[in-house]
């Protein structure tokens, strides 16, 4: 199914009605949190290095054509090469140009930067063939789907679902038997897998950043598939956005201990793994061409604007874990790339906030995703000043405007407003006196529709205390 | 400047209604005032005020919340202190006024004057007056939602706790994910029913396996949307104010049932 993030609302409404949807969803909705909970309680310097990471994430970022050049300079130095990218486009051009004209057999470990340039799309529109070797994307390219999270792109799967997905697809590879079990289904997947790795060309991972000072490349798994995606092809490449970059290894180790600990509750992610440049004559094993494609993609332009904080973002996928709005509909729902609350600033800003209008209105405020985020990302400050934007865009629905435009016309007269309030109360309060409440009332159809409305008690607190004292 | 309570005799509390509490159960308010007397305050009502702006702020319409805000601003200048039984209404006094004013260098100042002597009615009681509840009785055992601007705006968590513990017969048993978001959200309610119908249905099913007879909420917004969900599900569990319990004045209908 084609979604987009034009098409929010109905695409929520639809994932709320999808029971297969529901059971995963609840299924994944506590983990995370409780694992995450733990793991910082076992921190007392938690928000010490939280602390640390934002400055050095500022630091960086206030400087960051110096530290870009510098990456590029050590990479250069070791033997590999850096290639810029502006646009989406530019990085694919990039990517294709490295392959050249032979159809290649790709593997791929999971990188969000290649399905927001729509990688895959572009590599498989010219003959080449791509396997992803994250678990979970590779159960999402079978399923011809894109990821719900950043890091746990197929949570949207329960295992039946993977179980027909296995059986439907493996049965060419001779495993004809339903695999029910965790375990069996890992090591089905394994066991295909580990044929296509040592039959690839070229290894594409994404990076969870890159050091300026060695011009290292660095990613973090739990599967250990970004190892064998990057040792075993001739050629490795690697796609990264220009924020990922930090100026030094320790730097790099101050941010690793907030990212497994937010993300999956996890002290260390199973697997670190830095590489730097292609293979030396000493090196036993390692691609004979290393390379990086810079991709920029609207990030310069947050520099110093008002989404400028966004840029701090190290996609540990902890405020979607805990946003109840993402808990109840999934990521599929928000249309785009980065699903919850990073997304909801992200897709705007990226794709046009006329494109993505419902974003940063389909958030209660609720605070909870910038309590968790390590980075100390106002997350929903900046959908507030999305939502500014809508406004002076005239960009929010007609209805809402003419209500908001009367109540504020009222609001702004306290007379006027309080013999409104009092008509109101008196009505509504009559009429509901009954029954405390209402099961519908025409021009309240949003609210009744969920949940009755609990009736005024009569008279408001304005009337009466003037009454009383 | 903030005021010095030790220095009055009896602090001037400006109250801040809220426009729900104001609207659909002035009860809450007049047990804030009686709560804020037996602590030796005196309690006005400024009738300059209507709204705090949320629903212009949170919509994108800053013009508005500046204009409303001004309102409220030279309203409540002359007390000592400006209270409301609503962590989400405060919220919007104490930290989003002066950012709303960030250009505007002599609003600014009124607006950070204003948020220092603002303060939700819980954490008032206990962290500025340090008192305790006199003689208020409440035989059932409740639970308590902490609505999220009061919670993460203000830090309101255990000082409605603290309270409620020195009210006779109360019994306070915690619910699953008490501070997980209703699905309130001012307009998000109206504008998303359906993902907000599964946040208050999951906030329903968290009350209802607590089995308490009664869950208690230090902002109306949430407790209407609370008890709005409770009763079409058709459930018994009653849904007050904190302020109510605390002011012994729970003897009222709960939000959503008739006098009979």
């Amino acid at each position: 199914m084609q979604r987009s993030a034009s098409a929010f609302k109905q695409q929520a409404e639809l994932a709320l009605r999808d029971e297969v949807l529901q059971r995963a969803l609840a299924k994944a909705k506590g983990g995370f949190v409780d694992k995450r909970r733990l793991a910082v309680a076992n921190l007392p310097e938690f928000e010490t290095i939280r602390t640390a990471a934002k400055s050095l994430k500022e630091h960086t970022l206030a400087h960051l054509d110096f530290y870009l050049e510098q990456f590029e300079q050590r990479v250069v130095a070791s033997g590999g090469q850096v290639h810029w990218a502006g646009n989406a486009q530019e990085a694919c051009s990039a990517v294709l140009e490295i392959l050249g004209d032979q159809p290649r057999q790709v593997l791929k470990g999971k990188s969000m930067v290649s399905e927001e340039i729509s990688l895959n799309a572009a590599l498989e529109a010219v003959g080449h063939t791509i396997v992803e070797t994250d678990l979970g994307e590779y159960i999402i390219q079978l399923a011809k789907e894109r990821p719900s999270h950043i890091i746990a792109p197929a949570v949207h799967k329960t295992r039946d679902q993977i179980t027909d997905l296995f059986h439907a697809e493996h049965v060419k590879y001779g495993y004809t038997e339903r695999v029910t079990e965790v375990k069996a289904i890992v090591d089905e997947a394994r066991a295909v897998l580990r044929e296509k790795f040592l039959n690839a060309d070229v290894g594409i991972t994404g990076a969870n950043f890159l050091i300026a000072e060695t011009g290292s490349t660095v990613i973090v798994t739990n599967e250990g598939n970004g190892d064998l995606s990057q040792i075993l092809p001739r050629v490795h490449i690697v796609t990264a956005s220009i924020e990922k970059v930090v100026p030094t290894l320790d730097d790099m180790a101050t941010l690793l201990r907030l990212l497994a600990r937010s993300a999956t509750g996890q002290e260390m992610t199973s697997y670190n793994t830095i590489s730097t440049g292609p293979r030396r004559e000493s090196d036993r094993d390692g691609p004979q061409e290393f390379h990086v494609v810079i991709v920029d993609n609207g990030r310069s332009e947050m520099l110093g604007n008002e989404f400028h904080d966004m840029l701090r973002c190290i996609r540990c996928g902890a405020c979607m874990n805990h946003c109840p709005v993402y808990s109840a509909i999934g990521g599929h729902a928000y249309g785009w790339v980065y699903p919850g609350p990073m997304g909801s600033v992200l897709t705007p800003v990226m794709i046009g906030l006329e494109n993505a209008r419902d974003l940063p209105t389909a958030c209660t405020l609720n605070g909870r995703c910038a309590e968790v985020c390590p980075m100390s990302i106002p997350l929903p400050d900046m959908l507030r000043e999305l939502r500014v934007k809508e406004h002076e865009r005239k960009l929010t629905g007609a209805r809402t405007r003419i209500a908001l435009q009367a109540w504020a016309f009222a609001a702004r007269r306290p007379m006027l407003y309080q013999t409104i309030t009092r008509w109101f109360t008196a009505v509504l309060g009559r009429f509901g006196a009954r029954n405390g409440r209402f099961r519908s009332l025409p021009f309240a159809s949003g609210w009744t529709q969920a949940r009755d409305l609990p009736a005024p008690q009569g008279a408001t607190f304005q009337q009466q205390w003037r009454r009383h004292r | 400047m903030t005021p010095d309570p030790a220095n009055h005799a009896s602090p001037r509390i400006g109250l801040f209604v809220t426009c729900l509490i104001d609207l659909f159960r002035p009860s809450v308010g007049f047990a804030a005032v009686k709560l804020l007397e037996q602590a030796g305050c005196s309690v006005s009502v400024p009738r300059a005020q209507t709204c705090c702006g949320q629903p212009a702020y949170n919509n994108g319409d800053n013009q508005t919340t500046a204009d409303i805000a001004k309102q409220i601003i030279t309203a409540f200048e002359s007390f000592d202190y400006v209270v409301a039984a609503s962590g989400s209404c405060i919220g919007m006094l104490k930290k989003h006024y002066p950012v709303v004013f960030k250009d505007d260098p002599a609003w600014f100042d009124r607006a950070n004057a204003l948020a220092a002597r603002s303060h939700e009615l819980t954490g008032f009681l206990v962290d500025v007056l340090d008192r305790s509840i006199a003689g208020a009785e409440f035989a059932d055992t409740v639970t308590y939602h902490d609505s999220c601007s009061g919670l993460r705006e203000l830090g309101v968590k255990s000082q409605p706790r603290q309270l409620l513990a020195q009210v006779d017969g109360l019994a306070l048993t915690e619910m699953e994910d008490s501070e997980v978001c209703c699905g309130f959200g001012g307009t998000f309610c109206v504008k998303y029913p359906k993902i907000s119908e599964r946040m208050v249905s999951d906030k329903s099913a968290n009350i209802c396996a607590a089995q308490a007879g009664c869950v208690l909420g230090g902002d109306l917004g949430c407790l209407l949307n609370i008890a709005g969900r409770l009763k079409r599900e058709g459930h018994r569990v009653k849904v007050y104010h904190v302020a109510e319990v605390l002011a012994g004045m729970a003897d009222r209908p709960a939000i959503g049932e008739s006098e009979s």
